[in-house]
């Protein structure tokens, strides 16, 4: 299992636990957690799964592709530096600790 | 248009089935099927993962796994060669092109990405007021009233009052868009009477809608600015640009009509369900989500085999039209618990009733801001939803809805 731990806007902290191999966004949604929300089921189109990624972990993601990219331009919550989509963060053993704060809107 | 049929002399003709294909002589572009799909639908997906439709000699998926599979792969299942029973390479093509529908990448990736920033989260964030101060004044209208048409007066006023002038479009002419939507829709299937009527229907809408999208037409402040502004970047040609505010035109009028009425529908027949979203008016979102899946009022789709696939234990050459039931798929038992009940507490993550894989909906977003704020309104407004006549089934060749379901509301 790999632990996240995801930090509302408000600053609670959750901590989920996800089986290897599914997304952030996944297991997020799995764990009930609503401010992931996930609509179009992990298809890197609907862009409500954002999440701005802690510093000590944003590097050691593997890079975005252009797609996730350019739907990034698009949020509705402000894009930073630190900004992701939650369905392309595949979980792995290397992650476990992973830190995400989500953002105050998704649409 | 009467020129179809000569256009495809070989459609329903005697393509023969893969050995071993389970073979139905089902006709699912009828007025019969589309008064009551379910029972053809539980029979399809019966018989096997990949069946064979003898009346047009056409292959088909209906269980939710196949579907799936069809939609998600792309380049063993093409939509450049027409997302309808015609084969463009075979048949020709009769049909506007749609360089986002009916492409694959890399033409569709360029298209989806302007439509992507045209139709973007934040796009939504910035229309959400304007669309929920609308919902209130209709269904304020609509509570006035009392007894009134769900689908003329609700499930097509709204979409026809809000999108166009989102996307930027003028105020006169506006009722051309559901006569060209549906003649659109019905020609993905079978060149049948529906096609042939609907095309009379929507002749003056064509060189109308043409009009419409060009740049000058359009208001510097609506969304369909943003592809012109995409091709004075030189990401699409100012053509494609055109050519993508019509695509939205086309597919984000209709489809939205008949996801709202699918709702409108679903609630009036499931009073526990409308109690449950009165108490809990967070549920409206995630309410239209489960009408979209219960009445999946886009009901099928065609792709065509790029190479020789196995599908459903059944190989399948190359230059093959697969027919895909979303609406079988979207209440199949071996996916989903007790399919045929509308309950929007349901988990529908993973449903198709908007596609799956690169061509899943791009104006998803759209469709659930208009059910979202139309299902909030009512619900703070209106205590129970009843129908008062018979609902008239409007037959389509693609979509599934009414044209007209006489309700009386009481007042909250």
């Amino acid at each position: 299992m790999v632990a996240v731990i995801v930090i509302s806007p408000e600053g609670a902290e959750t901590r989920i636990a996800a089986a290897e191999g599914v997304s952030l966004m996944q297991a997020a949604v799995g764990a009930g957690l609503a401010g992931i929300v996930g609509e179009c089921g992990g298809n890197a189109i609907c862009c409500t799964c954002h999440v701005y990624v802690n510093d000590a972990w944003l590097a050691r993601l593997p890079p975005m592709d252009e797609n996730e990219d350019e739907l990034l331009e698009g949020t509705a919550s402000d894009r930073t530096p630190a900004s992701r989509l939650s369905c392309q963060i595949k979980l792995t053993a290397d992650l476990d600790g992973l830190t995400v704060t989500l953002p105050p809107r998704q649409y | 248009m009467n020129t179809v049929g000569k256009l495809f002399p070989d459609l329903g003709g005697p393509a023969t089935p893969p050995p071993g294909v389970p073979t139905l002589d089902a006709d699912p572009f009828c007025e019969a099927f589309f008064a009551d799909p379910y029972p053809v639908h539980a029979q399809l997906r019966d018989a096997g993962p990949f069946v064979w439709l003898s009346k047009y000699g056409v292959g088909a998926v209906a269980r939710y796994a196949e579907v799936r599979q069809v939609l998600t792969d792309w380049e063993t299942f093409s939509s450049a060669r027409g997302v309808g029973l015609a084969d463009f390479v075979k048949h020709g093509r009769f049909r506007l092109p749609s360089i986002i529908l009916e492409a694959d990448p890399p033409q569709h990736t360029r298209s989806r990405a302007v439509l992507n920033k045209a139709l973007s989260p934040a796009v939504m964030k910035g229309l959400r007021d304007r669309f929920a101060a609308e919902a209130d004044r209709i269904i304020d209208e609509l509570v006035e009233k009392g007894s009134f048409d769900a689908c003329a007066d609700l499930a097509q006023a709204f979409p026809l009052r809000v999108f166009p002038d989102a996307i930027g479009m003028k105020r006169e002419g506006r009722g051309n868009l559901l006569p060209y939507g549906d003649m659109v829709f019905n020609s993905f299937g079978p060149p049948n009477s529906f096609f042939q009527e609907s095309a009379p229907r929507a002749k003056e809408a064509f060189p109308w809608v043409e009009t419409q999208a060009l740049r000058e037409n359009l208001e510097p402040d609506g969304f369909g600015q943003i592809c012109y502004q995409a091709a004075d970047r030189g990401e699409i040609s100012h053509e494609e640009a055109g050519m993508l505010v019509r695509a939205m035109l086309t597919a984000g009028v209709d489809t939205t009509v008949n996801g709202l009425g699918a709702a409108v529908y679903a609630f009036a027949r499931f009073p526990s369900e409308w109690r449950k979203l009165r108490e809990n008016r967070a549920l409206a979102r995630p309410a239209f989500e489960e009408a979209v899946r219960f009445e999946s009022p886009v009901q099928t789709f065609f792709r065509t085999t790029t190479r020789p696939v196995e599908l459903g234990g059944c190989r399948l050459g190359e230059g093959e039209k697969v027919l895909m039931f979303l609406g079988a798929a979207n209440r199949d038992p071996r996916k989903w618990e007790n399919p045929d009940v509308f309950d929007i507490g349901r988990a529908t993550v993973g449903h198709v009733g908007f596609g799956a894989g690169i061509h899943m909906c791009v104006g998803q977003l759209l469709a659930r801001l208009e059910g979202e704020v139309v299902l909030d309104a009512m619900a703070r407004k209106i205590s129970a939803i009843e129908i008062t006549g018979t609902p008239v089934r409007r037959p389509n060749n693609t979509l599934r809805g009414l044209s007209s379901l006489p309700v009386t509301v009481k007042a909250a």
